[in-house]
């Protein structure tokens, strides 16, 4: 059951080259929101929070890309690119972190905690694993419906695994024989907490055996490595092969929040495989296989800047939430509703 | 004829997945054994592929409901006691209770939770929840008292938009029975004058207001009239009919099998003294189960809970005052 992913080949066809590209394109532009964001933090200019993808920008556009419209994704914290290459557009990121009432969350919930439940995108809750089985509910909601070729994604870090509802999701996926895609971005440190005091076996995949699902072993900075092996795992589980477990080795290069400056991370780690960024990894590649000239990627960049400026300006001129204007109430029901204090 | 408490439970849970074909149940051992209560008694067997036996995941389990009323469907989550529903509990009210207010895409989800004493029973088979969840916004939690109730509530809960907790209580599942099921019933949301009297109102719901209308019966002989309310639901909490009951008899007493700190209980007094004092002709006083777990021994269990004698004597407290 236990597969780990092959190191693909150094030549791809064209049709990969425009994934390869496209992946990187999503890439960009989420680390450059995600330093935008970074930015506004230090500015003061964010309510709550800040959490970045850096470092996890390969594992996370894979998700996306190996997703079609009409599946369902449950993100992690750390996965800006893989909304984006999904379908979440800049403007609701930046809506949601701005507290804007005409993003998608209407400023009731804020930065990472966003979705768009109906266009497959589930909003997370802070409490870590509890996305699983809700997307194992709507993936057996489908079967139900008799829709097939679909899947669902949930995401989630080395931390989430040693959650009870990791567990209990991730055994009823397998139960159902569910078409979930699991994956486990093991960026080494939950918080501030490493992985040898978060779990002791050899490697998280090979807890797949346990669960009855297949595994995968792939390196998280490696663009070709995860775009292969997430569309490979997701066509399994669109073929009815069941649950997938896809755990990637990488580093989170910023702190837990923007608040954390991540002393306690072992420099180490940096020169060790998966430590390295996996965006300019992605470059050097395209570099060496001649895929993309520095003038294109340079125009890729100025454009992704101006995408992210162009958006960030113009939630800046929308006016807050008004309180008056809330109906304070938390069910649709509205007769009964408690709400209005 | 005659039909049980459970058996309403039963009925009504087939005429959901009769009538619509959103409607699914998810639960521990409810398929082809029909549950630990057979609230689910041959239902995988009428409607296949629609009664699902669950791992052991109370988590998991909400949290399923909750994928699955995303995609429009109704799932009913047959917790198999009420007290294993805290290992739930973050689904039901981090997940459940908050998504209509963050997405504005309704949760129409119902937990039903097999709650209350019973004897023998003990600490981890006997709670009673509803305050918990009362306390949480984004959810709506039923308390039926009748076998009509338990019918109609819980068709109720399946057809509203939002996440319903329904606590039904294991004692009523059996002794509690009816002619027949009920063809319409009062509103969610709206408690029910159980009796009237003029002398002193006994707010209950569940299991206690068969004890209040014991304890009623008990204090007619002595010629005092107590009216009981029957919330029905304890969430939302219907606030009107227990003032207009106040405004009739003066006094107040409130009885709920949950423990004291807080809760139902402790909700309808701050209500009526806040916005009723001037209807109260004495302190208005609550009645609960003791402030331990909930014992296993008949004699101390009998002892732990509000019973038709201990509601009579804090009656006549009252009524002294």
């Amino acid at each position: 059951m236990l597969q780990t992913a092959l190191k693909p080949g150094a030549v791809g066809d064209s049709t990969f080259r425009e994934t390869y590209l496209k992946a990187y394109r999503f890439m960009l532009l989420a680390r450059i929101l995600d330093d935008k964001f970074a930015s506004l933090y230090r500015a003061g200019k964010i309510h709550g929070g800040v959490f970045l993808g850096r470092g996890q920008e390969a594992l996370s556009v894979a998700i996306g890309l190996a997703l079609q419209k009409g599946d369902i994704f449950a993100p992690l914290i750390r996965d800006l690119a893989g909304r984006l290459a999904f379908g979440e557009p800049v403007i609701d990121a930046v809506r949601t972190y701005l507290g804007s009432p005409l993003g998608p969350m209407r400023a009731r919930d804020g930065n990472v905690h966003r979705g768009q439940p109906k266009e497959g995108i589930f909003p997370m809750i802070s409490h870590l694993g509890a996305m699983i089985s809700v997307v194992n509910g709507a993936l057996l909601a489908r079967r139900f419906s008799g829709v097939k070729d679909t899947v669902g994604a949930a995401s989630l870090g080395d931390g989430a695994t040693s959650t009870g509802a990791f567990h209990e999701g991730l055994n009823q996926a397998a139960v159902e024989k569910l078409p979930l895609l699991l994956i486990i971005a093991n960026n080494q440190y939950a918080y501030s907490t490493p992985t040898t005091r978060q779990f002791a076996c050899h490697s998280l995949v090979d807890r797949a055996v346990g669960y009855g699902v297949e595994g995968y072993s792939i390196d998280g900075t490696d663009l070709e490595a995860c775009v292969k092996s997430l569309q490979q795992a997701a066509s399994k589980a669109r073929s009815g092969k069941g649950p997938q477990l896809i755990v990637a080795n990488l580093l989170r290069l910023c702190g837990h929040g923007e608040h954390d400056p991540a002393e306690y991370v072992d420099a180490k780690l940096k020169c060790l495989p998966g430590g390295r960024d996996c965006l300019k990894a992605a470059e050097e590649e395209m570099q060496c296989r001649n895929w993309g000239h520095p003038e294109m990627i340079s125009l890729w960049r100025s454009e992704a800047v101006h995408k992210v400026e162009e958006a960030v300006a113009t939630v800046q001129r929308e006016p807050g939430p008004d309180p008056y204007k809330e109906d304070w109430s938390a069910i649709s029901t509205k007769h009964l509703s408690e709400g209005n204090g | 004829m005659s039909i049980t408490y459970l058996e309403a439970i039963r009925e009504a849970q087939a005429k959901a997945l009769a009538d619509d074909p959103r409607v699914f149940i998810y639960g521990q051992d409810i398929g082809a054994f029909g549950g630990a209560f057979k609230a689910t008694k041959n239902l995988a067997h009428e409607f296949p592929g629609r009664v699902l036996d669950s791992p052991i995941s109370e988590d998991a389990m909400v949290g399923l409901g909750v994928g699955a009323a995303i995609e429009g469907r109704r799932p009913i989550i047959e917790m198999q006691f009420a007290d294993f529903s805290t290992v739930g509990f973050n689904q039901i009210v981090n997940q459940a209770a908050t998504l209509f207010w963050r997405t504005n895409v309704p949760c129409p989800i119902t937990v039903r939770l097999p709650c209350g004493g019973t004897m023998g029973g003990g600490p981890f088979h006997s709670q009673t929840m509803e305050s918990i969840y009362a306390h949480y916004p984004g959810l709506i939690v039923m308390t039926p008292a009748t076998v009509e109730d338990a019918y109609s509530m819980l068709l109720e809960a399946v057809a509203l938009d939002d996440p319903v907790v329904f606590c039904e209580h294991k004692l009523l599942y059996y002794h509690l029975k009816a002619d027949k099921l009920p063809t319409e019933a009062l509103p969610t949301g709206k408690a029910r004058i159980a009796r009237e009297g003029r002398d002193l109102t006994i707010v209950a719901y569940s299991a206690m207001v068969h004890e209040a209308l014991a304890a009623a019966e008990e204090l007619a002989a002595e010629g005092v009239q107590i009216e009981v309310v029957d919330l029905r639901t304890v969430k939302p909490l219907d606030t009107d009919t227990v003032m207009a009951s106040v405004a009739r008899t003066g006094r107040l007493l409130c009885v709920g099998e949950s423990w004291p700190w807080g809760g139902v209980n402790a909700e309808v007094i701050a209500r009526v003294a806040s916005e009723g004092f001037g209807l109260l002709d004495a302190p208005p006083r609550r009645l609960n189960a003791k402030d331990t777990p909930v014992p296993y021994h008949p004699n101390l269990w009998a002892a732990h809970r509000p019973t038709a004698r201990s509601i009579a004597t804090e009656a006549r407290k009252i009524l002294r005052s």
